[in-house]
């Protein structure tokens, strides 16, 4: 089933404006999930900037994240960068002894400048052992987009796993950041199934890095880790296609994936699954009735739209009038694109004046797009949904599917209360 | 490099897009990389802007930068033309831009385009937002006031008008101020010619000249266009900023003299609360509250002022973390006797709140965030702004108006007057243990961090237990004051060890 209205106008792969964050942003999440990590970006004012301001973070407490910021008296050379760098790494671990893992963050002015911060981590490793280990990866807004520093962490956290013994078992490699809620469900849900051991990528504590070896198999959590995921089958690791675990029937299909990989038969799945998955559906019926039919337009974001949009077009019965997203990885996603069906209105890169025009044209029910347009839509009369939420909130699972269709249904709530 | 944790300032062309997006019919094209595009959810979410800021960013990625990043840049300046329109264009770099040196002004310039074409320099490596604002303006003003000259002569039996120069996006309450203080001109009989850059535009600007004398109501974004003002037009500058009852006389004072009107019937503070409410029995318990000010230049040095001269508090310590005008906080804080913080390290501020043990911090957002840890009543004051910095209703912080708003910003954080005689009368009652915070506070509010209790120098100063319990007997929220006089008056005389002797011998001591 799929519910896609396709635009009139050719998907011609148009190149403007992008409207979206650079990979910094992950910062945000991931010094949240791995909590004796610390995240310093070696950048500009503006990178400080963009982490205080782009996720509303400001709680102005001592933060897990700070900027090196780059001054003009390093860009005359008369400051020697590595010298720069071992003062200020220095007084941050002085400052934080609680440090245990030490990110050095690239930015679109350390890559200019050609700065090389896997040396100065490999450096700095060698200097802060044994107490902390420091490595690097890159977030610049011309390298990433927004859910890819994600990528480039967990990738640069790779090669620092354990090698899996040779004899080992079977073991299952979840990568990619969950909530700790979703995590522990997924976890009991993996257990009753019957597949063990079960790791997560990126751990809680960057002093437990799961083993990995050529009997990990590993299901990604998020679309968004190509480079992960090729740097783990580097480690010998296989992925198993699957579906996202967005909605009941996705999460479902990944557990299921996951399942035949171990050699264990759908029925049990279905079968483990089944209070579960009741209950999901129980949740998502009301916000069905509010949504089906209605139009949706999403805005390129987090990469997590084209499996938000197989989720809103078969379990709520929206139909996506237009899929951007800031990259379509294929491979990765080709179960998803599988059931969004043929012909689906997906769009990768952005020309943001354009694809704005081609909205308004559109006046699609709900909007989903990024805070910078959410405003400015809703003053021209469209109802918004901001895509921030989904990388924030704990939406996947079988017990989050209400609360992630709920997310597109209260926009509309809102509207059809307010009488002002 | 300098490690941040948190900073005050943007990067200068956030500053330029504060100017651009004020405007009407301007529109800045930004050579930058995507994530710079956060900006704009500046504008839209805080400010809560119903439509984008007018500024277009390139977006170029690393494969491009082998390639040809001037052609996307003139491809962009030419695509936003052709859509917006704009009577200017603004262009410039962001930081990473600005290190690959692709001559946004030359480039834009190379297009021909029928109107005026603005390259702002704006080295993102050494200034910050509000330089970057100021020098916006300066470049816009310049570019589309026309060229130099003296104005012809007022005709007789022709009202004098002004301009009202700084007030823009983002800024912290300046549209409710503008409001306030063209009111105030009115009175005095007085037009006011031009705002801007707030809702003016390129043709707006070329009527600045018109205008009899400028007023400077934000000096960290209007200063640099004023002075060249006064120079090209020999339009005198109005500095006084009209923040707190005085401030205001004076201002209204500074502007009758320039204009040649009579001041009286506009100094008449009948509307103004602040003087009254001040000197009601209900406020005597504001004497000498201990006060921490800290924020931009402009809003620091009136808050410390009002919170001195028409509040009574006791000002213990005065910052900013605006360099550029360090020069008039020095001066302000050496009135008040204090040392003066100019640091745009937030960790330098925290440390000075801790030391000074302040009774009510007066700061920006991220003051608030410190004092709320920390257990004390706080007010902002000063941009950086946040969403709860644009009320719905109007709350401007200038002219007797603004005195009244910022009467209520600073003492309705503070424990109720009598609620605090209450508390000292039944203080042994278990409902006001010591450690119960103050119910304005909430229940959620946390109890002070042993920061605040511990001793704060590091000297050898040692408390005996009996007298350590003896300070538990004050109440809390004048322990920090009693504790730290004890240690002040202790160490004064050489002492070593503070007996329940030494805490009333201090006691006596500071009670003149
Ligand atoms: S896009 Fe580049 S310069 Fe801008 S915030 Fe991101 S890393 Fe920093």
């Amino acid at each position: 089933m799929s519910a896609c209205t396709a635009l009139p106008d050719a998907f011609l792969p148009a190149r403007g404006q992008r409207e979206v964050f650079c990979g910094l942003t992950g910062i945000v999440w991931l010094h949240r999930k791995i909590q004796d990590a610390f995240f310093l970006v070696v950048g500009s004012r503006t990178c400080a900037h963009l982490l205080q301001s782009a996720a509303g973070v400001m709680i102005f407490a001592e933060p897990r994240f700070a900027t090196a910021i780059i001054e003009e008296r390093d860009l005359a050379g008369r400051a020697d960068a590595d010298a720069e760098l071992d003062r200020v790494v220095a007084a941050l671990l002085a400052r934080r002894p609680d440090i245990r893992l030490l990110f050095l963050v690239g930015s679109c002015p350390s890559e200019v400048i050609k700065l090389d911060l896997g040396r100065a981590a490999a450096r700095l490793d060698r200097s802060c052992a044994p107490g902390v280990r420091v490595l690097s990866w890159s977030g610049s807004g011309i390298e990433t987009t927004f859910t890819e520093g994600e990528d480039a962490c967990l990738a640069a956290l790779v090669p620092e796993l354990p090698a899996a013994a040779g004899d080992a078992a079977p073991s299952l490699l979840v990568a990619g950041a969950l909530a700790e809620v979703v995590e522990d469900q997924m976890a009991r849900l993996f257990a009753a199934i019957g597949i063990a051991p079960v790791r997560f990528l990126p751990p809680r504590r960057a002093t437990a890095l799961p083993p990995v070896g050529p009997q990990t198999r590993v299901l990604l959590a998020q679309p968004w880790l190509a480079a992960t995921a090729r740097a783990l089958g580097e480690r010998g690791a296989k992925v198993i296609p699957a579906p996202f675990p967005l909605g009941a029937e996705g999460t479902q299909l990944w557990l299921a994936a996951a399942a035949a990989a171990f050699g264990i038969a759908p029925a049990r799945v279905v079968q483990v699954t089944a209070p579960a998955m009741a209950r999901a559906q129980q949740a998502l019926a009301p916000h069905r009735a509010r949504l089906a039919g209605q139009r949706v337009f999403l805005f390129p974001d987090s990469q997590i739209e084209v499996p938000l949009a197989r989720f809103l077009a078969r379990e709520l019965g929206m139909a996506p009038v237009e899929i951007g997203t800031p990259y379509l990885h294929r491979f990765h996603l080709a179960p998803e694109l599988a059931l969004l069906g043929e012909g689906a209105p997906v769009r990768e890169d952005q020309d943001v004046e354009r694809q704005l025009d081609r909205c308004r044209a559109a006046r699609p029910d709900l909007v989903v797009c990024g805070l910078g347009l959410a405003n400015p839509l809703e003053a021209e009369g469209m109802a918004t949904k901001w895509s921030i939420e989904l990388v924030f909130t704990p939406i996947q699972g079988f017990e989050q599917a209400g609360d992630l269709a709920h997310l597109f249904a209260r926009p509309l709530d809102r509207r059809a209360r307010l009488r002002v | 490099m300098q490690l941040s944790f948190w900073t005050y300032e943007g990067p200068p062309h956030v500053g330029a897009m504060r100017v651009a997006a004020a405007m009407r019919d301007v529109h800045y094209v930004l050579h930058a990389p995507q994530g710079d595009t956060y900006a704009d959810l500046l504008f839209t979410m805080i400010e809560r802007r119903a439509s984008r800021p007018p500024v277009t960013y390139t977006t170029f990625r690393a494969r491009d930068l082998g390639a040809d990043t001037a052609s996307l840049f003139k491809d962009a300046v030419r695509d936003a033309y052709a859509r917006f329109r704009p009577q200017a264009l603004l262009v410039g770099a962001s930081c990473t831009a600005e290190l690959i040196q692709d001559d946004p002004g030359g480039l834009a310039r190379a297009l021909g385009l029928p109107v005026p074409v603005v390259a702002l320099e704006l080295p993102a490596y050494q200034r910050k937002e509000n330089w970057g604002a100021a020098e916006t303006f300066y470049q816009l003003v310049r570019a589309c006031a026309g060229p130099p000259g003296p104005r012809p002569a007022r005709p007789a039996g022709v009202l004098p008008c002004c301009n009202l120069l700084g007030p823009a996006s983002l800024g912290f309450r300046h549209r409710d101020d503008v409001t306030e203080i063209a009111g105030l001109l009115a009175g005095l009989g007085i037009g006011v010619n031009v705002v801007a850059p707030l809702d003016a535009s390129p043709a707006d600007l070329a009527r600045l000249r018109d205008a009899d004398f400028n007023v400077v109501l934000y000096p960290e974004i209007a200063d640099t266009a004023a002075r060249w003002l006064e120079r090209s037009f020999g339009q005198p500058t109005v500095r006084t900023v009209p923040i707190g009852v005085a401030a205001t006389r004076a201002f209204i004072a500074e502007i009758a003299a320039v204009a040649g009107v009579d001041p009286e019937g506009s100094l008449r503070t009948d509307e103004c609360r602040l003087p009254w409410f001040s000197r009601s029995v209900d406020s005597t318990y504001l004497t000498g509250k201990r006060v921490f000010v800290f924020g931009d230049a402009t809003h620091a040095i009136a808050a410390a002022r009002i919170a001195d001269g028409e509040l009574g508090f006791d000002v213990v310590g005065l910052g900013s973390y605006s360099r550029e005008f360090a020069r008039d906080l020095r001066a302000a804080a050496a009135e008040l006797g204090l040392d003066p913080l100019i640091t745009d390290d937030m960790a330098e501020v925290e440390a000075r709140i801790v030391a000074l043990q302040p009774e009510l911090v007066l700061g920006t957002q991220m003051e608030r965030h410190v004092a709320k840890r920390l257990g004390i009543p706080c007010a902002v004051i000063s941009a950086p702004v946040h969403v709860q910095d644009f009320p719905a209703r109007r709350a401007p912080q200038m002219g007797f108006e603004g005195a009244n708003v910022l009467f209520d910003t600073c003492v309705q954080p503070l424990m109720m007057g009598l609620e605090e005689h209450l508390l000292t009368m039944f203080r042994e009652d278990f409902e006001f243990r010591d450690d119960a915070p103050p119910s304005h506070l909430g229940a959620a509010a946390p109890p002070p961090p042993p920061t605040m209790s511990q001793p704060l120098s590091a000297s050898s100063l040692r408390w005996a237990p009996e007298a350590e319990r003896e300070l538990g007997k004050v109440p809390f929220f004048v322990r920090g004051k009693a504790r730290r006089n004890t240690e002040r008056f202790a160490a004064e005389r050489g002492l070593s060890a503070i007996t329940v002797e030494t805490l009333y011998d201090a006691k006596a001591h500071f009670a003149h």
